[in-house]
This record gives structure tokens, sequence and C-alpha cells, in this order.
């Protein structure tokens, strides 16, 4: 008996798919009909005709379970190619957010100051309010986020992660 | 199938050029009732003779219909029925093609283009509603798309894992002209099964099973699916290496019943010999099944000592649910041939003394004879649903017609799988993944329409009977003299035999109250009528049976208490199956006569 390996991992997962209606929806019905997590999901075209798109899924689960996610989603009609990035050799993973805190004084004074460091952008400021962009890793965004929930963070949008290998290899 | 196919000519309609392009795929019938949203489909049927259709009562019928004529021939089977109740009729008969993996094309009405998404009459989101029904599916939004569509909804259906696949067709899309163009073979963008078998992997397959002192094939659907080719190749491989072989209950035929390496059908239901091999074997190897628990039982307990190679042609299905040592990619006629020029290419020779120990366990196994059953030949005697299959089966062995068998869902369905013996492939038609009662008159329906010669059998219970009877019609209309044999026990014997064994008895809303005459149902819709209530009946209804040239009920009256041995409960292990009711209380999986937690919330 082949024995299974347990062990929980997270994996990100670049799947470049025909840009045509449905087939996220086919994506996403496969995650959730099969019961599978979804951490993080982007799409958006990526050829300059648009013919295809990348979808990019964070997801986790046992390595048994995660290549079954894999096999699942190549038998997809319009899939184009399946790419273990976790697995695959090293890459890399980005997410952007847009951040608002909202407060004056001190805090207010202390969240430029850590927005500075972690290398946020200020794209809008009033009396009250800033709206932070920040891109990078997740658990940076994370990290960012934690310091400014005691000082007044109101409203966070985040794009989901976008990943690819490092070096001269591409998907296709 | 690119989307850069030359244009050929103007259709004066959508719907001509669909039928075009079901002609140009080798179409000759399809199943369809019609609707507001597909009358120019049927408008141009009208005034064609190439494609004939049938006229199917329900729409789920026309898909059963049609995955019998695909089982029965190898072909695409073709459907067509209107949008909304049309389409969602047709949704159970989609996931049975699904789970079964049988090849059909569906093809369904839906509202004009400009109203989709209004609540429109009789709109439904076909599309949203099957994509999880389908191995893909369509929605045509542009006429200069359709041929090109429907040309790649049959490659889709047929090859790799076949499936089916649904065309959503706008009714201005039918009515307006559209350009044709037809079929050719470029390949897909993006969608290229892998059928050809890594030789690495053969190799590695190979050597595992030259040095097999304890070997077992088992053999699955994929075998039927890849065609009669496959089934040969199976019978050359499996005398070649001196090996066992059981089958699923999809791959039943594909390898001869008759043949005494063949040890029977293996799962919750299969025969004693065929459980203690997997269980207790050295090397496995599964040819086009897919691990499906009705088989594995608990999964844990699953085969412990084995070494396992996997062939199958959807690399989803390989590690699953077991993991393998061995997993091979590829169509199993290629396959198979591969592993035959590769075991007689390999030097090493086989433990032919360890395989001949291996045979006289077998024999010992085999002598258990599980499949046995006590039938009083008393005149008056009550009829043991086994019997009658068994003498329905020597019955239709002295008759010169091709037979072809299909089922309804429960006891009726295990007992025609396990003492009705098939010698060759695409004979047998049952519901296996999704086990849906009302399966097997329409698919007796469609199996006939594609071999107007051949007796064709629906072997049945009553409930489940029921679910379709409306097909009774299409019979007479069609003349299709099927033979509809029902094993009636007046429960849903499946679940009155789940209830004995795991429910204390508690025969909760499973006896099949009120039921009609068969006898006079029959008549009703111009066939004829028969009924056996005792022993002495029996071969006198099954002879006249398959005497006359129509459709036919035959209600036989058999045992109401008769449960389905062996028995592997839900959540137990191959070594401990039930093998008849005196074996009830202490077998394993079960403490003190009722089954584990865990093994009562499977199904
Ligand atoms: C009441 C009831 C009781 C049942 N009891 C049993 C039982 O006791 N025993 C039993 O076996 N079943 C039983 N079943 C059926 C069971 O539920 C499954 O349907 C069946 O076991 C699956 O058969 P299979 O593994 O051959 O796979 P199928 O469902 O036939 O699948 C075929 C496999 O082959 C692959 N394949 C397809 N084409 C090819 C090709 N060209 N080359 C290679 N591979 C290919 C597919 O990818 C798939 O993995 C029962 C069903 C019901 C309703
Ligand atoms: C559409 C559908 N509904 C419910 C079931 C659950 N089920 C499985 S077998 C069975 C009873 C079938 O009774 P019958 O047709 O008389 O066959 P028997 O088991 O008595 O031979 C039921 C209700 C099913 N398989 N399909
Ligand atoms: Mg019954």
């Amino acid at each position: 008996m082949v024995e299974q390996n347990l062990a929980f991992r997270s994996a990100t997962i670049s799947v470049l798919v025909e840009n045509e209606s449905g087939v996220l929806a086919r994506v996403i019905g496969l995650f959730s009909g099969r019961g599978y997590n979804i951490d993080s999901l982007t799409v958006a075209p990526v050829e300059r005709d648009r013919s295809k798109s990348r979808i990019t899924i964070v997801t986790s689960g046992t390595e048994m379970v995660i290549e079954q996610i894999k096999a699942q989603l190549g038998r997809l009609v319009p899939v184009y190619r399946v790419q273990d990035l976790s697995k695959e050799g090293p890459h890399l993973a980005r997410e952007l957010a847009l951040i608002k805190v909202v407060g004056i004084g001190d805090a207010r004074q202390e969240a430029l100051r850590l927005a500075d460091a972690f290398r946020a952008r200020v794209i809008d400021a009033s009396t009250e309010s800033f709206i932070f962009e920040l891109t990078g890793a997740t658990d940076k965004l994370d990290a960012f986020l934690d310091l400014m929930r005691p000082l007044g963070l109101a409203e966070v949008s985040r794009t989901g992660v976008a990943a690819i290998a490092r070096g001269k290899a591409t998907i296709e | 199938m690119d989307g850069s196919i030359k244009t050929t000519e103007i259709m004066k309609s959508g719907a001509e050029a669909l039928l075009r392009a079901l002609k140009d795929q080798g179409v000759d019938v399809i199943f369809g009732y019609p609707g507001g949203a597909v009358l120019p489909i049927y408008d141009a049927i009208f005034q064609q003779n190439a494609i004939r259709h049938i006229l199917v009562r329900h729409e789920q019928a026309a898909v059963h219909a049609a995955e019998g004529y695909a089982r029965s021939t190898g072909k695409v089977g073709v459907v067509l029925v209107t949008s909304g109740p049309g389409a969602t009729n047709a949704v159970t008969g989609l996931v049975d093609a699904l789970m079964d993996s049988i090849p059909i094309v569906c093809l369904t009405g839906q509202v004009p283009t400009h109203l989709i998404g209004n609540d429109a009459f009789q709109e439904a989101d076909t599309t949203g509603i099957t994509r999880q029904a389908t191995k893909h599916n369509y929605l045509v939004k542009r006429s200069e798309d359709l041929s090109r569509v429907v040309h790649e909804a049959f490659h889709v259906a047929k090859t790799g894992r076949p499936g089916p696949v649904l065309i959503d067709l706008p009714k201005d899309i039918l009515i307006n002209p559209a350009p044709y163009a037809e079929p050719n073979n470029l390949p897909h963008r993006s969608y290229r099964p892998r059928t050809t078998p890594d030789a690495r992997k053969v190799a590695e397959a190979v050597a595992l099973m030259k040095r097999a002192e304890r070997p077992i094939v088992y053999s699955g659907g994929g075998v039927i699916n890849a065609g009669p080719e496959a089934a040969k190749l199976l019978m050359e491989f499996v005398r070649l290496t001196g090996f066992p072989c059981t089958s699923t209950l999809m791959g039943l035929g594909a390898y001869p019943a008759s043949d005494p390496q063949f040890l029977g059908m293996l799962g919750m239901h299969g025969t004693y010999e065929a459980n203690m091999v997997m269980h207790g074997c050295d090397v496995m190897l599964n040819m086009g099944a897919r691990f499906d628990d009705r088989v594995t039982g608990r999964l844990n307990a699953f085969s412990p000592g084995s070494k396992k190679i996997h062939v199958d042609i959807d690399p989803s299905s390989l590690n699953k649910s077991v993991m393998v040592d061995v997993g091979i990619v590829g169509d199993a006629t290629e396959t198979l041939r591969a592993l035959i020029a590769a075991w007689n290419a390999d030097t090493q020779t086989q433990d032919r003394e360890a395989l001949a120990k291996w045979w006289q366990q077998i024999d010992v196994w085999r002598s258990k004879n599980s499949l046995r059953f006590t039938q009083n030949r008393d005149p008056g005697s009550i009829i043991k649903p086994q019997y009658a299959i068994e003498r329905l089966y020597k019955a239709t062995r002295g008759q010169a017609k091709d037979t072809y068998v299909t089922t309804e869902v429960g006891q009726h369905q295990m007992w025609a799988a396990q003492h009705f013996k098939f010698d060759k492939p695409n004979r047998w038609m049952t519901s296996g993944g999704l086990g849906t009662m009302g399966y097997g008159l329409p698919a007796a329906m469609g199996v006939q329409v594609a071999h107007p010669d051949a007796l064709v059998i629906d072997i049945a219970g009553e409930a489940s009977i029921l679910m379709n009877i409306q097909e009774m019609g299409t019979l007479a209309q069609y003349r299709l003299p099927v033979k509809i044999f029902i094993l009636n026990n007046q429960y849903m014997g499946m679940v009155r035999q789940w209830q004995e064994l795991l429910h204390g008895n508690r025969y909760s809303e499973s006896y099949s109250e009120a039921l009609p005459d068969f006898v006079k149902l029959a008549e009703s819709f111009h066939a004829v009528g028969l009924r056996a209530e005792k022993i002495e009946d029996l071969d006198k209804v099954i002879a006249e049976m398959l005497a006359v040239d129509r459709p036919v009920i035959a209600d036989i009256c058999v045992d109401q208490k008769e449960n389905v041995f062996p028995m592997i409960p839900s959540g137990a292990a191959h070594n401990e199956m039930l093998l008849g009711p005196e074996h009830k209380a202490n077998a394993g999986g079960y403490n003190g006569g009722s089954v584990t937690d865990e093994g009562l919330v499977l199904v």
C-alpha cells in the first residue's frame, strides 16, 4: 500500500485558460462542487488579443488533494495549462491592497510612519483619512493590516494573488 | 477543431446548418421531444430523411435512450429537447451519462439571444444548470460559431474520457441564416487528451507483474469505453499472463464471464473469490476502473498488501481515492497492446509455481459458491429472483438473436449482474455511478433502435419501472419489441434490505403500495402482458415473452424477503463480507447486528 502524506500544504496554481464566458464559473464550480478550498483567486486576460486568461488560485490541502485539484483543472476543456508554482521551482507571488485608515492626531501620524516603513504609497488623503496602496506578498499585506487595525483601519480591498515562476521558463 | 475553418456555404437557417453538421458527424438517429424553442429544428427535421427522430415521452428518457444507443454501439448518442422544462428534465440523464462516461450530445433550445436573462417564457439558465452535469457545455451566441461548436461537441463527447456535452441553441440562431463548415481534423486549441501510455511506466508495470505471486486484473468500464478491440486485447493479456480477472459492474462483458480465468464481479455485491483475491493479492492491475467506493469498501483496509498499477485515460482518476505505485495515463486499447508487447519483450520469467498456488487458493474460495441460492422446485413454490434470472439467461442462450440487457436500479440489478453472464462487451447497459431508477426502459429502447433485430431485455424492479413507464408509448409507436422482465417483490427491495440489515427491520416507506396490474398496463400500451406467480409458470412465461415479436411486460412475482448476497456492508473491508442471511450478526463492520457508526453514514 502506498502511504499517503496527510500534511496540509498551501499551493499557488496558475491556470492558463481560453478567455470564454463561463470559464471562471467552471473553475469555481469545480472547487465548490468537490469541496476544495480557495484562499485566493484572481483572473484577467493576458494575451494581446484577449484570447487567453490567466487564473491564479491559492489553495491548500494534502498532497493527494492538491494533485487531484491540478488533475481536475487540467480536465476542463478550455484549460491550456496548469502550473503548480509552489512545486515547480521558485516563484514570485504578489498582491495589491487598497487600505483606508480613518483617524486624527497621533494614530494618524503613526499610520503614516508605518506606511512609509512598509513602502505603502498614499494615493488619497483627507484631513481624517488616508488610502494606502501596498503591494507585496500576502503575509506582508497581512502584517501591515494587523498594524493598521488599532490605528483606524476602516476598509480594505485586496486583489488576490498574482504569481509567476522565476527565470526564463514560461507557463506555455 | 480550430476556429479557423473555411466557410463552405451559407445555409438558409441555423437549424439546417445544425442538421447538416449532425449528418456529417454520422448521426442517424436523434431522441427528442419538441417545444417552442426548438420548433425550427423540428421543421428542418421534417424536411429531410437522413436522420431519424424518435419521439420519447419524457426528456429524461431521451437521454437514457441515447445512453443505451451509445453504450451498445460505441457511437455518440444524440438528444434534442426544448428550453426550460425540456432542459431541466434532461438533467438527470446528463449526470447519469457523466458518472458512467457515456458519450452524448444534448441539444437544448433556448430563448432568443436578446431575451436571455429576462426571465422569458420557458427560459432557464441551461448552461449554468448543466455546467457540473456535463463534460462540457456551450451556448451558441453567434451564427458563425454554430457548426464549429457542433463538431467540437462531438469530438469532446467521444474522445478522452467520454461524457455528455450540451449545446444550448437560442431560437434566433436557429432561424437566422448560418454559415456551414465541415468538420476538420485539426487538434483542439486546449483540449488534448492523452491516449498513448508512457513506455517507461509500461515497463515498470510489466516488471512488477512478472514478479507477481498473487496477481489480479481488475477491469472496468474503461475497457468498454475503449471499444471491442480493448476487450480482445484484455483476453489476450489475461491468457498470456495466466492471471485471474475480475470486473466491475460497468465492465461486465469485456472479459467473457464463461471463461475459467474470470472470477465474476467484485465489490459490494461481488463474488467471494473476487473480493478475497483483491484483498490478498500482491500485484493488482486496474485496467479502466476507478476504485469506486462500491468496489473498495473501507479504503484503509483495501487490498493492503498489494502493489497497484492503474491504467486510466483520465489523469484525475489516478490517485483520486487509492494511491497507486504505477499510474499510467492512456487508452485501454493502446496500453494493453503496449503491455502485451512489453511482457513478451521482458526476459524475466514468471514464477509459475507461485501462480499455480494462487490458483489453488482461488479454487478454495470459489468452492464457497457464494452466489448460491435455494430454490424450492415443488409446484406452487414461490420464485426466487436469482432463479428467475438464471432461467432467463438459459432461455436466451437457446435462441439465435444477439442479446442485450439493461436494468433499472436495485436488487434486481445486482441479481442480473451476478446471474446473467455476458461474454461480449456492449451487451450490458446499467446505471452504475448515479444509480438512476428509471434508466432501464428508455435505455433498452435506445438499444433496440440501434439493433432492431436483437433481443433487448430490461431487467426491472416494480418500483423502478414506474419511473419511466410512459416510454411504453414510445415502444408501441416505433414497434420496438423490448422485453421488460420485472422481478416484482412488491418492495423497493434494495431499500428494504438496508433497512433490514442496518435499521432494525423498520421498513419505512419501502413497500410498493397500490401497484398497477402490470398485465393490464402492458395491454393498455398495446404491448403483451404476462405474469408468473409460481415456479411452474416461470419457464412458460419466459418462452412466451421471447417468442412474441412485440413489446412485453413479464410480471414475475418473486420472494419478497430475498436479499442480495454476498454483501460487503458500507465501511467494511473485502474480507468482512456477509455471505448470506446466517452471517448477519457477527460479520466484521458489524457489531452486535448493527453496523458501526462510521459505516452508517456511508451510502
Ligand atoms: C445498487 C448498486 C450497487 C452497486 N454495486 C456494485 C458492486 O458490487 N460492484 C461494482 O463493481 N460496482 C457496483 N456498482 C456500480 C458502482 O457504483 C460504479 O458505477 C462502478 O463500480 C464503476 O465502475 P468502473 O470502476 O469500471 O468505472 P466507470 O464508471 O465505468 O469508469 C470508467 C473508468 O475508465 C476510464 N476510461 C474511460 N475510457 C477509457 C479508455 N478508453 N481507456 C482507459 N480508461 C478509460 C474513465 O476515466 C474511468 O475512470 C453498484 C451500483 C449500484 C447502483
Ligand atoms: C431516482 C432514484 N430514486 C431513489 C433511488 C434509491 N433506490 C435505490 S434502489 C431503490 C428501490 C428500487 O426498487 P425496485 O425497482 O422495486 O427494485 P428492487 O430493489 O426491489 O429489485 C431505491 C428507492 C434511486 N436509486 N434512484
Ligand atoms: Mg422491488
